[in-house]
């Protein structure tokens, strides 16, 4: 058994960043999933959904649950990353100063989201935009 | 789930419940529904913040007290006050008089809460040294939040700060003192005046299930009704002796908002009210909130003084209780020479004690099921009513919203019938009938409430 849902991302929008980790994170709780890797979860979704509001125009989160693992993919439409390599290192960001100011653009998005996820992939075309594909198995506690 | 896993203080009387569903609407975890015209309480999800309690027109919420004669019980009876007593009197009331007071009622010592407090700073400071504990470290001093936390945000369960209240720390102390006094603990009682509901059920039955200090409590609004008719009634009151221990002005003001997040070094931040509280949480476990170190979270708008068992103003009572720290005198005491040595005097024996070591668990509200396939099974089902529901949050239905009516149903809680739009569109297309409806109406409602009652608040004949 599977659900699916699916989460419009708007560029540039921080006032409503983490409504899709919000509401993951209530229907993970509902299936009584263990708080830590409901924890690995949000944090990955997060992360993700952040990234998309501070560097694409705009994205779509679709969310793949049954109920063993959460499957996330989250495509934007964007300038994409030039040297994925790069980008996965801690501290590496070109967010602007301004989303700094916010508190985001610390550079540790996607070796975060790495370290949580169980399976992680990230393509990525320069120009056109960036696909994450994350999955987290929801019966294990360890990471 | 497990029944009767939290000791709740606060009780429905159902003779007295008009059904009004005020409660229900306000609270903050959904625990209440409304049946045959009464409030009705899932008792695991009720965290005991008595925000129902406040809402209630009727009063039909009452607070669990200890019988007061059962401090008669004991040879050596203490009450342990909150400074927030203190700051429901006129300024010109002192901390003495009121202590005076008390102890005509039958008490032998009468000992501020908060120099409970005076262990808790040094205790909190070590944890915070603890580099392995997660940030921000939650406090448990509000019991609220505590249970908030278990029922709603069971991963930040590891931030809570394990450190007993103040209240804990102060009943131990003056146990000790007495024991090394000659006692047996056996004929010490130890009351505590308390503020609120939340204090209650955690005396009853603490967090972690730990060995409680406390004999009982004694509700505040009981001690601030009894003190007010004797400074009325005396014209002059026996001037006690001022108290020799006074309590430090910092921890004095512990209760109210940012009184203890000002004592604890580092980001701290002090969030009051409940849903404020859930709010921040709610960002907090999505990680959204980084850089704080300590976090005082109150479940009442301006902390204790806000407590559901005052009676007077909490913005009055804050700002006496301000004024009074800023006025207070520490009194010097030469080392040697006092009756009873401080609590000061007892900081080893107290900070072995200060730890909670037994485990606070989780007691999610939200999981359908424990099994995941069921659990799935009745999600879909979930989303699948709120495709019909009307998404109004009307209450009519007897639950506070559409998507608790969904979720009652899935639980098998609840009917779909309940839902007056469904019913409506039913009848239009004569599925149902119009007695059918107004008998499902009554179940939910009760009778009383179709029936013309001038008693009732607002109406020709008014009375409570």
């Amino acid at each position: 058994m599977a659900m699916s849902f699916e989460y419009k991302v708007e560029g540039g929008d921080f006032t409503h960043a983490g409504y899709a980790s919000s509401q993951v994170k209530k229907m993970l709780k509902q299936l009584g999933v263990d708080s830590t890797v409901i924890k690995r979860v949000v944090v990955c979704l997060y992360e993700a959904e952040v990234n998309i509001v501070a560097h694409a125009y705009s994205g779509t989160i679709s969310v793949n649950l049954d109920t063993d693992t959460i499957n996330m993919k989250l495509a934007d439409k964007g300038p994409g990353i030039a040297d994925i390599e790069q980008a996965m290192q801690k501290g590496f960001s070109t967010a602007s100063p301004e989303v700094r100011e916010m508190g985001f653009g610390a550079g540790m998005g996607l070796p975060n989201i790495s370290a949580n996820a169980d399976r992680f992939v990230i393509t990525s075309e320069p120009g056109t935009g960036t696909t994450l594909e994350i999955s987290i198995n929801l019966n294990s506690a360890a990471v | 789930m497990e029944k009767g896993f939290f000791h709740h203080a606060l009780t429905i009387r159902e003779d007295i419940c008009t059904g009004c569903s005020l409660c229900m609407r306000v609270c903050p975890t959904g625990a209440l529904r409304i049946r045959d015209g009464k409030a009705r309480l899932t008792e695991d999800r009720c965290v005991d913040c008595g925000e129902c309690f406040r809402s209630c027109p009727v009063n039909a919420i009452i607070i669990e007290q200890d019988d007061f004669s059962r401090i008669f019980d004991y040879k050596h009876r203490v009450a342990l006050v909150p400074a927030v007593l203190h700051g429901q009197f006129r300024h010109e009331v002192s901390m003495a008089e009121i202590s005076t007071v008390l102890r005509s009622l039958g008490f032998t010592w009468v000992y501020e809460v908060e120099h409970g407090a005076e262990v808790l700073k040094p205790a909190i400071e070590d944890l915070m040294k603890v580099r392995t504990l997660p940030r921000p470290l939650i406090s448990t001093y509000c019991p609220a939040v505590v249970r908030l936390i278990q029922v709603r945000f069971p991963a930040l369960i590891r931030n809570l700060a394990t450190l007993r209240a103040p209240l804990e720390m102060a009943a131990f102390y003056c146990r000790k003192v007495l024991r090394d006094r000659g006692a047996h603990n056996a004929e010490i009682g130890v009351f505590y005046v308390t503020p609120c509901a939340a204090k209650i059920a955690a005396v009853k039955s603490p967090v972690g299930e730990e060995s409680t200090p406390i004999t009982g409590v004694i509700n505040m609004d009981f001690i601030y009704n009894k003190i007010n008719r004797t400074l009325r009634n005396k014209g002059e009151l026996a001037r006690g002796e001022e108290h020799p221990y006074t309590v430090d002005p910092d921890t004095l003001v512990w209760s109210l908002t940012n009184g203890e997040a000002s004592c604890v070094n580092g980001r701290t931040l002090a969030i009051d009210g409940i849903n404020n509280v859930t709010e921040f949480l709610e960002q907090l476990e999505n990680d959204e909130i980084t850089g704080v170190d300590y976090l005082e979270l109150r479940a009442c708008d301006e902390g204790c003084a806000g407590g559901v068992l005052l009676s007077s103003n909490r913005f009055l009572v804050a700002e006496r209780l301000r004024t009074k720290a800023l006025t207070l005198k520490p009194v010097k005491i030469t080392p040697g020479t006092e009756e009873i040595p401080g609590i000061e005097a007892y900081s080893d024996y107290l900070m072995n004690k200060v730890r909670i070591t037994a485990e606070i668990r989780p007691r999610s509200m939200y999981r359908l099921s424990d099994d995941r396939d069921e659990a799935m099974k009745m999600m879909k089902r979930s989303r699948r009513l709120m495709c019909w529901l009307p998404g109004t949050d009307c209450g009519l239905c007897g639950a506070p919203s559409c998507q608790s009516l969904a979720e009652d149903i899935v639980r098998h809680k609840a009917d779909i019938s309940q839902c007056v739009f469904i019913r409506e569109s039913n009848m239009d297309k004569e599925l149902m009938d119009k007695e059918r409806s107004s008998e499902i109406m009554r179940r939910i409602w009760g009778d009383n409430n179709f029936t013309k009652n001038c008693n009732k608040k607002g109406a020709e004949n008014e009375s409570n």
